[in-house]
């Protein structure tokens, strides 16, 4: 099993909003829920390889910022034209205010 | 049901009919002897990509088989039988339908000059792209007739392989369409610094396609030589088919809020039909934007199975040149105010809005994707008819989520 990688502050991120976070050469989308919870998903959206880190957060759902293709971040769950492939997601916690995601 | 045009309107359709839960039989028929695919990269990656170009489906055969949608390629629809519901086809068959959806797109405007020759081009399809790109490499010789987005796109695409390229746009400037002059200044100084030639303000006097290659002869007496001449001055819906089965044209086929044609069977989507627009208070438009012809398809396929729903959306429209993304919602010239937001790296919003403040469209560029979320929230303001407050749209520090909210 692999390592928790520590990603950044959970302050670092706004409620109902996404992260972009490298690291060892991929990227990942971090996200912080309307609920204040936590996810972590691919960085690049499925359709082309566009950052969805500055794509808009909004309830469960990311939206691409570049054809608007929709993601449930939660599940990664492609939710409609133009993506039908869905995103990987990574699991999250949160330790003493930090963000650690596992990479797999 | 039946689907005349196997593009970006009428392929989303066939999915929506599944999705609503449809079970009987999808018919697509489709005149290109591809897979369905996406048009807009015609003008961009495939252009540029140092591999072979291919298309970038919409579907594989393994989805369409998957969701039984039957492709009919390299198979035009000739006519509509509207008294026994039914469609004739070039390769002989007639196809019964309950509902038909016609799906034909649009056409390049064509150049209404003699002299055209086979070195005089146009860009609507993935063939179109593959017989350009074998012209474009170092130091060839590309004309470009219209500053319009397909143009821009393809200069910015030739500049990139290398060609030397001439943007003849016979307004005063480029991008007149639809798009508010200082952004279209930004596009314009970005090409000038790339190097390409753009000549505004003068018309074709006559165009030549010689031994010696493509001699252009604008009004003012300046004389143009290339290699290849790409025609790019607009499209023009295909509306043959609706026409001579008699239904109501108006700039495209006419449809109402819920896609229907002038007969209640019918429908129309995407860039062949012009609709009325709801948030401009029914204002009647065709749009050719690649968003729209997929929203018009799902609504069509779930309006075929009898919900009647009205298309509530706000027109929404990129394009790409070099690094610089142009993004806009809503209709620009809708405005009689502009309010401008200046984010990082030059790139900046304007917001367009009617005297009482509503806010009816906002445009914006800069580099990447810089403007995607300001302009996504500003379609979410407009589509609620918003008046926002003028010092926050203009103030980046606040963010626009805060004032969908209020
Ligand atoms: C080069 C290029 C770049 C673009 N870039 C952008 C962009 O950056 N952003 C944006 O928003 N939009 C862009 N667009 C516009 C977008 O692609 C169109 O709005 C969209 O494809 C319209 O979809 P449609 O289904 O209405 O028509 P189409 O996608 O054109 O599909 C219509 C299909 O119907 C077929 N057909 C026509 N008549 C018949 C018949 N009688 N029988 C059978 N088949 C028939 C045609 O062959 C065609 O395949 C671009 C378009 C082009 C050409
Ligand atoms: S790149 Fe994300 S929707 Fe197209």
């Amino acid at each position: 099993m692999s390592d928790w990688i520590e990603a950044c502050a959970a302050d670092d991120i706004d409620e109902e909003d996404v992260i972009r976070f490298d690291h060892a050469g991929r990227t990942f989308a971090l996200y912080r829920s309307p609920e204040d919870e936590f996810f972590a998903t691919d960085g690049l959206c499925t359709h082309e390889q566009i950052h969805l880190s500055q794509g808009l957060v909004m309830g469960d759902i990311i939206e691409c910022p570049k054809h608007n293709g929709r993601f449930n971040y939660k599940t990664g769950a492609a939710r409609g034209a133009p993506v039908c492939v869905n995103l990987r997601t990574y699991p999250v916690k949160i330790d003493a205010g930090k963000v650690f995601i596992q990479l797999g | 049901m039946i689907i005349i045009g196997a593009g970006e309107g009428g392929t989303r359709a066939a999915f929506a009919l599944r999705e609503a839960g449809y079970d009987g039989t999808i018919t697509l028929v489709g005149a290109e002897r591809h897979l369905p695919y996406e048009r807009p990269p015609l003008s961009k990656e495939a252009m540029t990509s140092t591999d072979a170009p291919a298309i970038k489906a919409i579907a594989d055969a393994a989805r369409l088989k998957e969701h039984r949608i039957d492709l009919v390629g390299t198979t035009t629809a000739t006519s509509i039988d509207r008294a026994n519901r039914s469609v004739r086809l070039t390769n002989g068959s007639d196809l019964e339908y309950d509902k038909l959806l016609i799906a034909t797109g649009a056409t390049p405007r064509r150049l209404p000059l003699a002299g055209l020759g086979s070195r005089c081009v146009y860009l609507r399809t993935f063939d179109d792209a593959l017989a350009i790109r074998s012209h474009l490499g170092p130091g060839c010789r590309i004309a470009i007739v219209g500053g319009g987005f397909i143009g821009l796109e393809l200069a910015a695409s030739a500049r990139k392989l290398g060609a030397d390229v001439t943007v003849i746009e016979a307004q005063s400037r480029i991008l007149m369409r639809g798009v508010p002059e200082d952004i279209a200044t930004v596009v314009h100084e970005t090409h000038a610094t790339e190097g390409v030639d753009i000549v505004c303000g003068d018309g074709i006097a006559t165009i030549n396609d010689r031994a010696d290659g493509v001699r252009i002869t604008l009004a003012s007496g300046l004389q143009v030589t290339a290699d290849l001449a790409i025609i790019g001055i607009g499209a023009v819906p295909v509306t043959t088919l609706a026409e001579t089965a008699g239904l109501t044209l108006n700039n495209g086929i006419a449809v109402d809020a819920q896609l229907r044609t002038s007969d209640p069977l019918i429908f129309a989507a995407g860039d062949c039909c012009s609709f009325p627009l709801a948030v401009y208070g029914g204002r009647r438009v065709r749009l050719e934007a690649w968003r729209s012809a997929q929203e018009h398809g799902a609504l069509a396929a779930r309006n075929m199975l009898g919900s009647e729903e009205a298309l509530a959306c706000v027109p929404w429209f990129w394009s790409d040149q070099y690094g610089l993304s142009l993004q806009i919602a809503g209709l620009p010239d809708e405005g009689e105010r502009t309010v401008r937001r200046d984010l990082d790296d030059g790139a900046f919003i304007l917001f367009h809005l009617k005297e009482d403040g509503r806010l009816v469209a906002a445009s914006g560029i800069g580099p990447g994707n810089a403007v995607a979320r300001d302009i996504r929230l500003a379609e979410m303001l407009i589509a609620k008819s918003a008046r926002p407050d003028i010092g926050a749209l203009a103030a980046p520090s606040v963010k626009l989520k805060s004032l969908l909210a209020a």
